[in-house]
């Protein structure tokens, strides 16, 4: 189907089931249970799911195929966000030029620092892409003020100019983000006996994109281009002897990774008008390094997982604190629920990034293929028990 | 190959699935959920309601935010009837009975804003998608508040500001669901003006630092406007970086700036770094223009105080309120004994004026919601504009209707030079009158934006 071969169609179908019912799917528990808690099945997590996954795919294209591993890639993010807002602002409200302007200024701005940064590889190339975003996110901290707003970021006002929207509400209410009239933030609650779901509009624009982001991954996977790009990890000697070129596949992984993150830097805006000069710091950048790595890098599905499985930590982990452990384990005696929540402590509230270090460690060392080498490995197993183990097919990637 | 066979059976299985499928939201849209829509965002279900508390605990700003915290976790004992009740007691209005609110019991949520507007939108959305809260309060920075603000505009819930200190959260940025009760530096402007000029002359010549967002470019020219209206010189204004841990490379230059004073528009563990840092490099020992160096922070706390230890004695400042305001002028400021009291029992020291503001932003909020009869932000929001009352501690106090600005006296602060005990590092030196404080609604700085209209989300 599409130019799929059967698997990367079961797989792409799959993306797309999970993708549709996440809603129902990331809601397990009750909504008035101890365990409710854990539900991430609310729109602000599940659309940061999605923005984060088409970061971390657009990633996975230049450090899973090429092995050049970008430790800038936030600059693209906050290029996107900075295009898509000032869209929002001069233009319309419509989130369509805004995310189509996030793309190509993302692109334009990935074409530039790529060619600089592309003349050198290995640990100099990580070293040069850093030290272009950090500049950039120092720009537009203070440098740049008057376009990002700084520290206050970048926020609509009543008066900007919005050409296409005409005047602004007579109430002098902002303007929402919409896609042609359906505003992003509408939301159609469902209430099934103790659960209640949230299918969001918002959420389902940055499905369509996701989706698109992900075909448009496997077909890059599984083109003669890819096969150029994973030539130019396995050994770029070798290509250059054999007469290629290496640097224009390399600029157009760059760009295209980069256009990735602008495309998620302009989902974000369209979902929370607002952007911030920290989506360009170097946290950012390492984290979709290390989204990459836990879910599994050079695979087509682990770069969404690992995104997935951080900002679940980070936001459910994080809003764990002290009365929450106190009432879950208020059943105890007193002396021993004490300790047991002295023990948990660290490990959640602001100690998220503890658990996050401790389980990036163990993947690394325990599954270099991150959860995707996990998931296989698992499958091997039951295979195994079901099956003669000469008929185990070797997964792809 | 593929292989299609459609046997009648199976039509009929897969037909039925799917008109059970596409039946089922209608199911469901039955008379439960009806209920739960009551014409506004997160109507409480069940017997309680949640408030979100949004407070920095990481950042800069971190030691106000748990300060915060703490006030906030007090308010909601006292809403639901536990403790000694603090400020309900001497609070104008009584109609707070210790019995929850409208018969629901008061539950909270928090988050980090991690002082980043960034940060602090996303853990006020998923308070309000997930957690269902019908109002937000806190913020410990004027961005954060801003961005905030702009968010429970847009989503329909009511947000109480905590500390922010910024003209545009009730000027240029101000919202139909926002309500502030801290004050802003256009008040401490005119209330900082008359001391420094009993203090320091109309000869000064002074040199700004100043935070890098809203609220450092907002206190700036406030205290640009009222000093340079003395006679001050401006030498110098340099935009420093939030959270920038060292201010070493911004205060070399000060002392061969020609400057004479230091105005640190600076504020929590900044300005106690900033401070520190000024006081290091000798520049209060120093002799400029025939005069002594002096250093001005027009944004006082007593946590920096705590923060910046001795290097703050003798320095001027002006505060929205301070723990020992009753002791030392006496009954007009009553509720502060109360709170102290009552805070002090619970955390064992006194409270920061951070607390006091989210202290009294959750009783208020919860006063007006009795007396509107209702949750509906619009409800609330009408109950609030335009009220007049006393016994929050900071004496009688206004909610100004067209920005929703709270008018109260300012205290003017400084340095304690002899301190008792680790808690009495300020000392207050004058009171600037509600009525000097106020500013008409037309004020230049406060131009540019509108409230629009109360929204009450869904």
């Amino acid at each position: 189907m599409l130019g799929l071969t059967r698997k990367d169609t079961i797989l792409f179908l799959i993306v797309i089931a999970m993708v549709i019912c996440a809603p129902v799917l990331l809601n397990p528990f009750p909504s008035n249970s101890a365990l409710a808690q854990f539900n991430a099945g609310y729109p602000d997590l599940m659309q940061r799911f999605l923005i984060f996954g088409i970061f971390a795919i657009g990633f996975n294209i230049l450090f899973g195929l090429t092995g050049y591993l970008s430790f800038g890639h936030a600059a693209f993010l906050g290029a996107g966000s900075y295009a898509g807002v000032w869209m929002f602002k001069l233009l319309s409200m419509n989130v369509l030029p805004a995310i189509l302007v996030s793309i190509l200024v993302a692109g334009v701005f990935s074409v530039l620092i790529g060619f600089v940064s592309l003349r050198r590889s290995g640990i100099y190339f990580s070293i040069l892409t850093l030290a272009f975003a950090q500049m950039s996110y120092a720009l537009a901290y203070s440098v740049l003020t008057p376009i990002t707003n700084g520290e206050t970021g970048l926020q609509l006002s009543l008066n900007d100019p919005r050409i296409l929207d005409g005047v602004a509400a007579a109430d002098g209410s902002l303007p929402v983000a919409n896609f042609f009239g359906v505003e992003m933030r509408d939301s159609l609650d469902v209430a099934l006996g103790g659960w209640s779901f949230t299918f969001n509009a918002g959420y389902y624009l940055c499905a369509v994109f996701m989706i698109l982001a992900f075909y448009i991954a496997i077909r890059i996977f599984r083109s003669p281009f890819g096969m150029m790009l994973r030539a130019v990890k396995s050994n770029q000697q070798r290509m250059s002897y054999t007469g290629l070129n290496p640097r224009p596949y390399t600029l157009a992984a760059f760009v295209i990774s980069g256009m990735f993150a602008g495309l998620a830097g302009g989902l974000m805006v369209a979902m929370d008008p607002l952007a911030g000069a920290e989506r360009m710091q170097w946290t950012r950048s390492g984290e979709v390094v290390l989204m990459t790595i836990l879910g599994g890098m050079g695979t087509l599905i682990g770069p969404v997982l690992g995104a997935g499985l951080i900002k679940y930590l980070e936001n459910i982990l994080s809003k764990i604190n002290d009365n929450v452990l106190h009432q879950w384990f208020s059943f105890m005696p007193d002396g021993l629920e004490n300790v047991i929540v002295t023990l948990i402590h660290p490990f959640v509230g602001k100690g998220w990034h503890l658990t996050l270090g401790l389980m990036f460690m163990a993947v690394v060392i325990f599954l270099p293929g991150g959860l995707v080498q996990g998931g296989q490995k698992i499958a091997a197993l039951l295979r195994r028990k079901k099956a003669d183990p000469n008929t185990v097919k070797q997964p792809a990637e | 190959m593929s292989k299609s066979n459609f046997t009648r059976r199976g039509l009929m299985k897969t037909g039925a699935a799917t008109g059970a499928g596409l039946a089922m939201p209608t199911i469901f849209t039955g008379a439960v959920w009806s209920a739960a829509h009551s014409g506004f965002t997160n109507a409480p279900q069940g017997d309680t309601v949640t408030f979100g508390f949004n407070v920095p605990q990481t950042g800069a700003y971190a030691d106000e935010g748990l300060d915060e915290l703490r006030a906030f976790e007090l308010a909601v004992e006292h809403l639901n009837g536990q403790g000694d009740g603090g400020m309900l007691q001497t609070f104008s209005e009584k109609n707070l009975d210790g019995t929850g609110l409208l018969g629901k019991r008061v539950t909270f949520v928090s988050g980090d804003t991690q002082t980043n507007s960034d940060a602090a939108r996303a853990s006020a959305r998923s308070m309000i998608e997930k957690d269902g809260a019908i109002m937000i309060s806190g913020g410990s920075s004027s961005g954060v508040a801003i961005a905030v603000q702009g968010l429970c505009q847009d989503a329909g819930v009511i947000f109480m500001a905590g500390l922010t200190h910024s003209n545009d959260t009730t000027g240029k940025d101000r919202r139909a669901n926002g309500f502030r009760h801290f004050f802003n530096t256009e008040m401490s402007g005119r209330a900082l003006a008359p001391i420094l000029e009993a203090n320091y002359g109309k000869d000064r010549k002074a040199y700004h630092l100043t935070a890098d967002y809203t609220w450092g470019w907002s206190q700036e020219k406030s205290m640009r406007t009222y000093t340079e209206a003395l006679g001050w010189e401006t030498v110098n204004t340099v935009l420093t970086p939030v959270g920038a841990g060292d201010f070493s490379s911004y205060i070399t230059p000060v002392a061969q700036s020609g400057a004479d004073v230091l105005v640190l528009n600076h504020y929590g563990g900044d300005m106690v770094n900033s401070l520190t840092q000024a006081v290091q490099f000798g520049l209060r020992s120093l002799q400029a223009n025939g005069k002594d160096f002096t250093i001005v922070v027009p944004l006082y706390s007593e946590l920096m105080a705590r923060g910046a230890g001795a290097n703050i004695k003798g320095i001027f400042g002006s505060q929205n309120w301070d723990w020992k305001i009753e002791n030392v002028l006496g009954d007009r400021y009553t509720g502060t004994n109360a709170f102290v009291q009552s805070f002090g029992t619970k955390y064992g020291f006194p409270p920061s004026q951070a607390a006091q503001t989210c202290y009294a932003q959750a009783i208020l909020y919860a006063d007006a919601v009795t007396r509107a009869g209702s949750f509906n932000p619009c409800a609330v929001a009408e109950a609030l504009e335009g009220f007049e009352f006393n016994g929050l501690g900071n004496g009688p106090t206004l909610y100004r209707a067209e920005d929703h600005q709270c008018f109260k006296d300012v205290v003017v602060v400084k340095g304690k030079e002899n301190p008792e005990n680790e808690f009495d590092l300020v000392e207050i030196v004058d009171i600037t009158p509600r009525d000097t404080a106020t500013y008409p609604v037309d004020h230049p700085d406060f131009q540019g934006g509108s409230l629009g209209t109360c929204n009450p989300g869904a």
